[in-house]
């Protein structure tokens, strides 16, 4: 059935009874062409597109959870197209194009909300990057403003303005079209639309072992049975390594860290755009629900547990305070931690890898949800023609050891551990 | 907050120390001319899920490099030694 | 007024005053404002999130979902308090939320007519046309409808400090558990701390009566610990989160403002013994003002004096419950018992002493009363009647507070006599014991107390048992009704039994997936009365357990807790240290314009050289370049590297040679990364044979000592060398320009400065007035330049005398200046080292042509390091008199097209005086090898377009006549 107003209004007079399953729940075949293994937002993407771009339809998403239980759900939802190197620019602006059309694709509504994304200032020479990122982003056809002092401070007034403030703002940069999404309804519309089209997705389904023959995949081991497969995608962010240690890999450049996400208690809007702290490591919006979502850094020393330490609670509190004081006397309803894939140079991973028909697309860092879409189209190209997508081009494995680094904060290598 | 034991200085919350990472990549000798050796000691990581041995320095005590092995589940910490005396 | 004359452990020999949505009422100290509430006979609280009906009270405790109301105070607005957990004070304001315009008559309860179209998840099917951005006008009304109390964007906020504290048991919870457990550990002379959320320790005692054994017991337990030194009990404290290393983050309510302080309890052991929740029954109509939990009526009784209804009806499948109904009625309530159980024989008799009618085998299948209960419809086998009441008190049994037992991962397990969750295996450090662990009687909560504290490994002799009355404890598995009318599971978020129905269809069925659908369990209760209802409604429906269904993970705050006090005193200029030069006193009292840079705050520019910093740095300029200016480079990371392998030391950290650096001179050196990235630059002089004085820039001294105090305890543990960050000894200052010479040579008469006596990059030490001083011959400027570097005690006087003693050609200039001087010069700052850039981007690979093995040496020379069009060094000669270029302005080389990331871009601005026009350093493809040409340099945002040349970042003076004097 249709998602639509009319069948809202036909089901409610008539009980609710007739809406059906989201996805089918299936059980596994012994064979596939093609099987992702990871259900989050980047798996399912990626489904989708190879059923509906490259007419695929013998593919099966293994989750060994639940749909969308990884970061897809843990994230602070934010979407921008804001980047300065290439080919991020051109990346991440093929993914917010995705991003306004994608409730009426997938016929189920994400509820993107693009009520812009400031970052505040607070330096000249700050001030003179985020003008250069402006116009990186003008000279690539993507929107982008920059606000002085007075200016911002019309936009956002409850910002701390007085000389309390220990980094005084001298400005911003605004991307209007950025914003947020609701982050579950992303997992459940890609898997909704990828099942309609003939999808298998099968959760509660744990991959324990990948099958190699002469340095091929030939299939993977589940807690459900093995199952064959020419090509096999791995989209398990957080926990990419151990994947690929099963298939041999074990120097992967990828790090996992916890990065902690937050909420308060749901309050009448207040907070209307995405806002983040230029001076630290601070972001916030408000959820259409009330709750005010925010983060901040990583919890600073590898990790594979999805809970945070206090210090870092005490951190973002502090630094949320310092932009807004405002928010001092609202309440923290709960936290939570997600585990990423940080690379080296902060930039993803879409590649073909040592073994043949095995492929890769981690290495998110902290920024993935707003790539669902465009790192679904490129790695379901990868997985269908065997060639990167040239949008990707520049993420493979080797950049690595060839110095073709990525680095927009110019942080350098695994930088968050100084 | 983790508890670390610091030989030097006690038991001391997480925060007074720079986390320094992975502790098992031998640094290559300063006139190895290989990328490889370079490119494997800056960028390859195990990302072991479980028994971790890493480098955390006590910035805000005795600013000794300790070797610390800790579990990347649990954050359960076991053995801590320092750096210097620290047998691979 | 439903205040009993007597009875309850109220202050009644005072009145407190306080408001509720603009009306006076009353209550006493003691009162929480929901007793306080009920004792003025307001039953009507709130409004629900979604539908907007009509809430009362249901708790008496902070897992109350409905009575949230907002306080305010001045400017300061609170939202989403429960009033539950809200302790009466003198004058407090309260108001009611999410209705409007009152809340008796509340618009938006239209909500409830349309509720058959807004079912669980119903936006996401809908709100997607007429066009793609149509959703932007649907969230607008969405968001404002949504929410529940109003914030303000005033900032009014009273701080609070943040405390560690340390102890050997902290006990969670003061119930029976709670206390004989601080007994037992407490007597073996532990240091225990017990955590109690109530503003009055006793937890489930509180609910008997003050003659009665176990209150007695409570009195005598409390007094015993009050004379223990070693034991403390933290009243108005909630344990919010266990976090890794044996952390409890405890939020301490003052009992005067209200405002929480912060606690990091560092706990050697835990003990959970914070009770269990009571849950409400799900039937049609059960979210109506009136409906209470049974425990909680009688918790309001008890502790208040407060009779919350006079005609009570008790629905219950526990014989808990019953308790309440006896009480009740020797309160003077008229009381009806509907259990859902066959009779309790034991039970029927002492209901029937006490005139209770009974109802065994009974369900609720509907209820009347707009804004309060008025009646309810019981079915039994002996058939259907209307009930009236103005109470209805409920109880599905018990949740066990188990959420701080599963912060770290222990996953709860089920308990099939209990039909609820309870912890799982606790780590060795870690136990449980009363209510949390199924418990539910005062005697085995004490017994197992004790138990528990012995197996955490304390030698505690188990408390004497007090006779205790014979507590009736039997429960069955609560059964849900459906009917006419909405039964609520998660009554916060307004989700009913038909919501778990859809998403149950729709195929939302494991936990996460069922809450995250249906929104259950994500209100600022967390669930507390809704999970194991909303678990045990799916469960039923897909004929499985509850204990296959599984329980989602608790998650950090247990209850909400206020931002600010998580950050404490953090705030304003405390957000960060603040750092200081030796000098700061002196520019503060001398005009200078401060700026932040980093954690530091230096001169920006004087106000005696220009009114604002575009002025001013120009007028400093000159004065540098004309006469002769003084900077306060305190900042500069200093850093002394003492030992025979030193020289060796440098001649691997640094990308330039130092092995042969003669005693008493300096050398400016680069630091590369690993990865072959420039990291930093500074100098280094050689003081003695095995001694040397290392300078880094302001922003990365940290780093840099870190990074050789790294290298030097890991892979070069062979090199006799010792580094030490010497910062904040030295003040240092900087004077350069034509009369610099002459003007330090009569400050400091005493010391040979000649050409010969300190040649460029010499190295004079001397004494001043005491203090040791080093005098660096450095220019970043480009004029006859020192560095001084005095003891930190005597920056200041040494600073005055060179003014005193150079006026007036001698004058201070600020950070401005300073980076417009060393663009003139084409020396390399934070916006070209940025993190991206080599050595040969940077125009210094010559400096390394010939060397190999420092660090960096080998990832540098990877192919997209050493490719030819690498933005690269240049400098910028502005063509058009009349504009100026801009720091982020893009470059296009000629025929290119505007568009894309452009060649490279403008990095460093400034107007040159002694040129007479802007000139800028960039980064530009190729670099160099485009020398002569002109290009465009675009600012997109400004739609500024100005032409330019490259030109060698060497502006002025590029073969260096000007620093020999």
């Amino acid at each position: 059935m249709r998602n639509s107003a009319f069948n809202i209004l036909r089901q409610g007079l008539t009980g609710n009874r007739g809406w059906p399953r989201t996805w089918r729940d299936r059980t596994p075949n012994r064979r596939y062409d093609v099987v992702i293994v990871g259900g989050g937002g980047h798996g399912l993407a990626t489904a989708y597109y190879l059923a509906r771009r490259h007419g695929l339809r013998n593919i099966a998403v293994l989750e060994k959870g639940h749909i969308g239980g990884g970061n897809v759900g843990r994230n602070t939802t934010v979407i921008r197209s804001n980047y300065l190197l290439p080919p991020n620019t051109q990346f991440y602006e093929h993914s917010m194009q995705l991003w306004e059309g994608l409730s009426q694709e997938l016929n189920y509504n994400v509820m993107f909300s693009q009520r812009g994304q400031i970052v505040t200032a607070h330096s000249e020479d700050q001030l003179d990057s985020f003008a250069h990122r402006a116009n990186v982003m003008r000279a690539n056809g993507i929107e982008a403003e920059i606000l002085d002092r007075a200016q911002l401070r019309r936009v956002l007034p409850y910002l701390d303005w007085s000389d309390r403030q220990r980094f005084p703002i001298w400005g911003a940069i605004l991307q209007r079209r950025a914003g947020t999404a609701r982050h579950d309804a992303v997992a459940w519309g890609y898997a909704r639309a990828a099942d309609r089209l003939g999808v298998d997705i099968i959760e509660n389904c744990e991959v324990t072992g990948i099958r190699l023959e002469a340095g091929r995949v030939t299939g993977l081991d589940t807690t459900r049975g093995e199952i064959a497969a020419d090509r096999v995608g791995l989209t398990v962010a957080g926990h990419t390594t151990q994947l690929c240690h099963m298939a041999g890999i074990t120097d992967l450049p990828i790090e996992s860290h916890v990065l902690q996400a937050f909420v308060t208690e749901p309050v009448k809007p207040l907070v209307h755009h995405v806002v983040a702290y230029g001076a630290d490591h601070f972001y916030i919006s408000q959820s259409d629900k009330g709750g005010l979502v925010f983060g901040g850094s990583l919890d600073g020393y590898n990790s594979f547990a999805s809970r945070g330490n206090l210090g870092i609670v005490r951190e973002v509190a502090e630094a949320a305070i310092a932009l807004m004081p405002c928010i001092a006397p609202l309440r923290l309803l709960r936290h939570w931690g997600g585990i990423m894939d940080m690379t080296p140079d902060a930039s993803p991973i879409i590649s073909r890898t040592p073994v043949e028909g095995l492929y890769l697309n981690g290495g998110w860092c902290y920024g993935g949800f707003k790539a669902t879409p465009a790192s679904g189209v490129c790695f379901a190209h990868l997985l269908a023609t065997g060639e990167d997508h040239p949008l990707a081009a520049g993420y493979r494995l080797d950049r690595f050891r060839t110095g073709h680094l990525i680095d927009e904060a110019g942080a350098g290598p695994f930088a968050w551990l100084q | 907050m983790l508890r670390i034991p610091c030989p030097c200085c006690g038991p001391r919350d997480h925060d007074e120390f720079r986390y320094g990472g992975d502790a098992s990549v031998p640094r290559p000798a300063p006139d190895d001319p290989d990328p490889e050796a370079w490119h494997a000691y800056v960028y390859r990581r195990q990302n072991p899920k479980g028994a971790h041995r890493e480098y955390w320095q006590h910035v805000l005590g005795c600013r000794q490099w300790l070797v610390v092995e800790r579990d990347t589940v649990s954050h359960r910490i076991g053995s801590v030694v320092m750096a210097r005396e620290w047998q691979a | 007024m439903t205040r009993l004359s007597q009875g309850g452990r109220i202050d009644r020999s005072r009145m407190l005053r306080f408001t509720f949505d603009g009306r006076t009422l009353t209550g006493h100290p003691g009162d929480t404002v929901a007793s306080a509430l009920l004792a003025n006979g307001i039953r009507l609280v709130g409004r629900s999130f979604k539908y907007h009906r009509p809430r009362g009270i249901l708790s008496a405790g902070a897992e109350e979902p409905s009575a949230l109301v907002t306080r305010i105070t001045g400017d300061l607005r609170e939202p989403n308090l429960p009033a539950t957990m809200l302790d009466l004070a003198e004058g407090i304001v309260i108001e009611s939320q999410n209705r409007w315009p009152s809340l008796s008559f509340d618009l938006q309860a239209v909500n409830g007519l349309l509720a058959p179209f807004l079912g669980a998840g119903f936006y996401y099917k809908t709100f997607m046309g007429p066009t793609r951005g149509a959703w932007k006008v649907y969230e607008h009304f969405i968001r404002k409808a949504a929410g529940l109390g109003r914030a303000s964007e005033a900032a009014a906020w009273e701080a609070a400090p943040v405390r560690s504290d340390f102890a050997d048991l902290a006990v969670i919870g003061s119930g029976p558990a709670g206390l004989a457990a601080a007994l037992a550990a407490g007597a073996a002379g532990a240091r225990v701390m017990v955590i109690e959320q109530d503003a009055v320790p006793g937890g489930r005692l509180l609910d008997c009566p003050e003659a009665s054994v176990e209150a007695a017991w409570r009195r005598a337990a409390l007094d015993r610990l009050a004379g223990m030194p070693s034991v403390r009990v933290m009243t108005r404290t909630t344990a919010f989160g266990l976090y890794d290393g044996n952390f409890l983050g405890l939020a301490v309510r003052d009992d005067a403002s209200g405002i929480g302080a912060l606690v990091q309890l560092h706990a050697q052991r835990i003990l959970h013994a914070g009770g269990a929740l009571e849950q409400p029954l799900v039937f049609p109509g059960n979210d109506r003002p009136g409906v209470m939990l049974a425990g909680a009526a009688r918790r309001y009784l008890t502790q208040f004096g407060v009779l919350a209804g006079r005609r009570v009806l008790v629905h219950s499948c526990t014989d808990h419950a019953w308790q309440t109904a006896f009480d009740l009625a020797d309160a003077g309530a008229a009381v009806v018992i509907a259990d859902q159980r066959p009779m309790p024989a034991a039970l029927a008799i002492a209901a029937g002493s006490r005139g209770i009618r009974v109802i065994d085998q009974a369900r609720i299948t509907a209820t009347r009363g707009r804004s309060a209960i008025r009646a309810a419809r019981v079915e039994s086998p002996t058939g259907t009647e209307w009930i009236a009441c103005d109470l209805l008190c409920t109880s599905a049994g018990w949740s066990p507070a188990l959420h701080l037992t599963s912060h770290l991962g222990t996953r709860p397990i089920w308990l099939p006599e209990l039909n609820a969750f309870v912890p799982g295996p606790l780590p060795p450090d870690q136990a449980a014991a009363g209510a949390v662990t199924g418990a539910l009687t005062t005697g085995a909560a004490i017994a197992q107390a004790a138990e528990a504290v012995r197996a955490l490994g304390f030698a505690a002799e188990a408390p004497a048992l007090p006779d205790l009355p014979e507590e009736p404890h039997a429960l069955t598995a609560p059964v849900q009704t459906t009917g006419r009318g909405k039964a609520f599971v998660d009554l916060q978020m307004d989700v009913a039994l038909s919501d778990i129905a859809l998403a149950r269809r729709e195929g939302f069925e494991a936990v996460e997936l069922l809450k995250r659908y249906t929104t259950t369990g994500m209100g600022t209760d967390q669930g507390k009365t809704s999970n194991l209802a909303a678990l045990r409604a799916m469960a039923d429906r897909r004929g499985i357990a509850p204990a296959e269904a599984g329980t989602t993970v608790f998650r950090p705050p247990f209850t909400p807790v206020n931002i600010g006090t998580l950050a404490g005193r953090a705030l304003g200029q405390h957000y960060k240290p603040i750092r200081h030069s030796p000098m700061h006193d002196w520019h503060l009292a001398n005009g200078a314009e401060m700026i932040e840079v980093g954690l530091w705050i230096r001169p920006w520019f004087y106000r005696a050289a220009g009114p604002d910093a575009g002025a001013a740095y120009i007028a400093e300029m000159k004065t540098v370049r004309q006469a002769a200016g003084l900077m306060d480079i305190s900042t500069l990371g200093k850093i002394e590297i003492t030992g025979p392998d030193g020289a060796t030391l440098l001649d691997r950290v640094y990308a330039n040679g130092f092995a042969k650096l003669p005693v008493g001179r300096a050398r400016y050196g680069v630091m590369l990364r690993d990865d072959g990235i420039v990291m930093d630059d500074g100098t280094t002089s050689r003081l003695t044979d095995e001694r040397w004085f290392m300078t880094t820039s302001t922003a990365r001294a940290a780093e840099v000592l870190s990074r050789l105090e790294f290298l030097l305890d890991t892979a070069w543990r062979d090199l006799r060398v010792a580094v030490t960050s010497v910062t904040d000894e030295w003040a240092a200052m900087s004077i350069a320009g034509p009369q610099a010479q002459a003007i330090l040579t009569r400050a400091l008469p005493d010391l040979d400065l000649s050409e010969a006596a300190l040649p460029q990059m010499g190295v004079l030490q001397a004494t001043w007035r005491g203090s040791p001083l080093r005098i660096l011959r450095i220019s970043y400027s480009g004029e006859w330049a020192c560095e001084l570097h005095v003891g930190a005690r005597a920056g200041e006087a040494l600073w005055r005398h060179l003014l005193e003693t150079g006026a007036p050609l001698l004058r201070p200039y600020g950070v401005e200046a300073l980076g417009a001087l060393r663009v003139e010069k084409g020396h390399v700052a934070g916006p070209e080292i940025d993190g991206r850039t080599t050595l040969a981007d940077l125009g210094m690979g010559r400096m390394v042509a010939k060397r190999n093995a420092y660090a960096g040496h080998v990832l540098s020379r990877r192919p997209a390091l050493t490719a030819p069009d690498r933005l690269q060094l240049v400098g910028l000669d502005c063509l058009e008199p009349d504009k100026r270029l801009r720091g982020g302005a893009l470059i296009y080389g000629p025929g290119q097209p505007e568009s894309g990331h452009g060649q490279g871009r403008v990095t460093s601005v400034t107007f040159s005086p002694e040129l007479g026009r802007y000139i800028a350093l960039a980064l530009f493809a190729g670099g160099m090898a485009a020398e002569g040409q002109e290009v465009a340099t675009v600012h997109h945002i400004r739609g500024e377009r100005v032409r330019a040349r490259i030109v060698s970042p060497h502006f002025l003076d590029p073969e260096g006549e000007r620093m020999k004097g």
